[in-house]
């Protein structure tokens, strides 16, 4: 059965500031969980803990329990790099590698994990680029440099990367941050496709996009995970004085 | 009217009417000038002060290998070979080196260590060639005599390269010489091209479940090919002109040889070594001469060097930082 992701005592710390304090909740497998909070809450830092990339900055350290899909994240003896080929994850700023090809990047996954076969690899890059709403405008592009396309495309083309080695989980840290209201509605509508085949978990400062999109959302501040509810809950009827206080605009 | 207002402003951008920002320009303008007048200058006085070996050996100065200043016949390929050969043997050494020493210094040392080994790097491409002569002389000639030479001439000499008795000078020690003095500069440079690489390629990698070595080679090395050939071909610049190590260590003496531990002879050696005998008019224009080819030698392989780091091509556009 899918579990979903189960988050216990989460801290983390940069060096000797401790950013993340005792988290724990509960996120549900194939629907869309959403994360906002003012700037330096924790929300991106709380989503690299569930793939273990928090850790790649020098000085960072975790403690606490992730489960994502029954796979035990912390656990001694597990590899980093297996953990992060079950998840994927899409950045503030589309980041293809600029010297790869389209295609080369959405299946630049696939081939760290050793596919080599040729039609296995031509049949997931048309199924990522497709599950990625790309494949109508780039099929006749696909040789074409990753950065010649627009900033939209490009974070399409990321997500397609992340999609191609068919993950369980995909993160998603301010995805439309760096985009226009355009392409913004596009990878909203695809979040919407996706939802019903895998867990998204979505970092978002734009409040307006995490009603849209989520489901469940979590609200952080300063470091803890204030309230967690189903969305619309969260948002027409929150419990909690410094929630309300939030999404009124009082601050942040 | 704001129209025709504004017609005569972008005039004054293009020739400004202003005294200081005419004075200024024509002074920059002049420094530009001055530029590239030096060099049309040094490759006229080059010529004609090569001329009498120009006429006297025509184009055979580039095809002959004989170098006998008392019969006064001259030809350059020995000088070609030798500047050529032990500036290849020096990259071969030193671009592995180098390169992954940068690797290692921007990719994967601890943080603590990471600047005192750079700063110590850039020092070590500080010290002065003579310096690195004398060492070649005194330390490297002599191990490369009793212990390397003769060992690589029992496993590797049915090879021709490892043929022949061990002199320890000759051109192995000047390509390994030259290597120590290249390896510093491609270091520092490659390690400055690794560090622009922005996190967030790196990340891109690691996310998808990357190794260490998988994201350097997928997303750092890469992302930062068309510098780290630039980082080479400084290498390769300061390798084929260097003079004083090379002299002290390579032999000097003009022939072409195929293996490496014969002694040989480069252009900047000939004519550091030879300027102050050069008794007669034409030794002394054949000399001039040289030096004129390793002007071109040079401005050849840079131009090669443009070529293939725009052939190599490097971030198209970098993504959006």
């Amino acid at each position: 059965m899918a579990d979903g992701i189960v988050v216990r005592d989460l801290n983390a710390w940069f060096g000797n500031a401790h950013v993340l304090h005792g988290i724990g909740v509960t996120i549900a497998p194939k629907a869309v969980t959403a994360v906002i909070g003012p700037s330096g809450c924790g929300k991106s830092t709380f989503i690299r803990c569930l793939n273990r990339m928090h850790e790649v900055v020098p000085g960072a350290r975790v403690t606490g329990s992730v489960r994502v899909e029954g796979l035990d994240v912390y656990a001694p003896g597990i590899d980093p790099v297996q953990v992060r080929r079950k998840i994927g994850m899409v950045f503030q700023k589309p980041n293809p590698f600029p010297t790869m090809s389209v295609f080369d990047n959405v299946v630049a996954g696939l081939r760290l994990g050793g596919v080599r076969e040729r039609s296995v690899i031509d049949e997931a890059a048309e199924r990522a680029l497709r599950q990625a709403a790309l494949w109508d405008e780039v099929k006749d592009q696909l040789g074409k440099s990753g950065v010649s396309l627009s900033g939209g495309q490009q974070q399409r083309v990321c997500i397609a990367r992340a999609l191609a080695v068919e993950p369980e989980v995909l993160l998603m840290d301010e995805p439309c941050s760096a985009l226009d209201p355009i392409a913004t509605a596009k990878i909203e509508e695809l979040i919407l496709e996706l939802r019903s085949t895998l867990t998204i978990v979505i970092v978002t400062h734009n409040m307006q996009q995490a009603a849209r999109v989520s489901e469940s959302t979590g609200f952080f501040l300063l470091g803890e995970l204030v309230e967690f509810d189903v969305t619309r809950q969260l948002f027409t009827n929150p419990r909690d004085k410094r929630t309300e206080d939030y999404i009124t605009g009082r601050f942040g | 009217m704001a129209v025709v207002a504004a017609v005569p402003r972008v005039e004054a951008q293009a020739a400004p009417r202003n005294l200081g920002d005419q004075v200024l320009r024509l002074v920059l303008r002049a420094a530009a000038l001055t530029l590239v007048l030096l060099v049309l200058a040094m490759v006229v006085s080059m010529v004609r002060a090569s001329w009498p070996a120009m006429r006297a050996f025509g184009w055979r100065f580039l095809a002959t290998s004989t170098w006998d200043p008392v019969a006064e016949q001259f030809g350059a390929i020995p000088f070609v070979y030798g500047t050529l050969l032990s500036s290849l043997l020096a990259l071969l050494i030193a671009v592995p080196l180098g390169i992954g020493a940068a690797i290692y210094l921007a990719e994967l040392a601890p943080a603590w260590i990471r600047p005192p080994i750079a700063f110590l790097v850039e020092l070590v491409a500080a010290v002065p060639s003579v310096i690195y002569g004398l060492w070649g002389i005194f330390v490297l000639a002599p191990l490369l005599r009793v212990w390397v030479q003769p060992a690589l001439g029992k496993t590797l000499g049915f090879l021709p390269l490892f043929q022949g008795p061990p002199y320890g000078v000759g051109m192995l020690a000047a390509g390994i010489i030259l290597a120590i003095m290249v390896v510093p500069y491609i270091t520092a440079v490659s390690r400055e091209v690794l560090l622009a690489v922005p996190t967030s390629q790196r990340e891109a990698a690691l996310a998808l479940g990357a190794t260490r070595w998988e994201t350097t080679r997928i997303a750092v090395l890469r992302y930062g090919r068309s510098g780290l050939v630039g980082a080479i071909l400084l290498g390769l610049g300061r390798a084929l002109g260097e003079t004083m190590a090379v002299t002290m260590v390579i032999g000097n003496r003009p022939e072409v040889a195929v293996s490496l531990f014969a002694p040989g002879y480069t252009m900047a050696s000939v004519v550091a070594n030879e300027f102050a005998e050069a008794t007669s008019d034409l030794y002394l224009a054949a000399l001039i001469e040289i030096g004129l080819l390793l002007f071109v030698v040079t401005v050849i392989v840079n131009a090669l060097a443009r070529l293939l780091v725009w052939s190599v091509g490097g971030p198209v556009k970098a993504v959006r930082e």
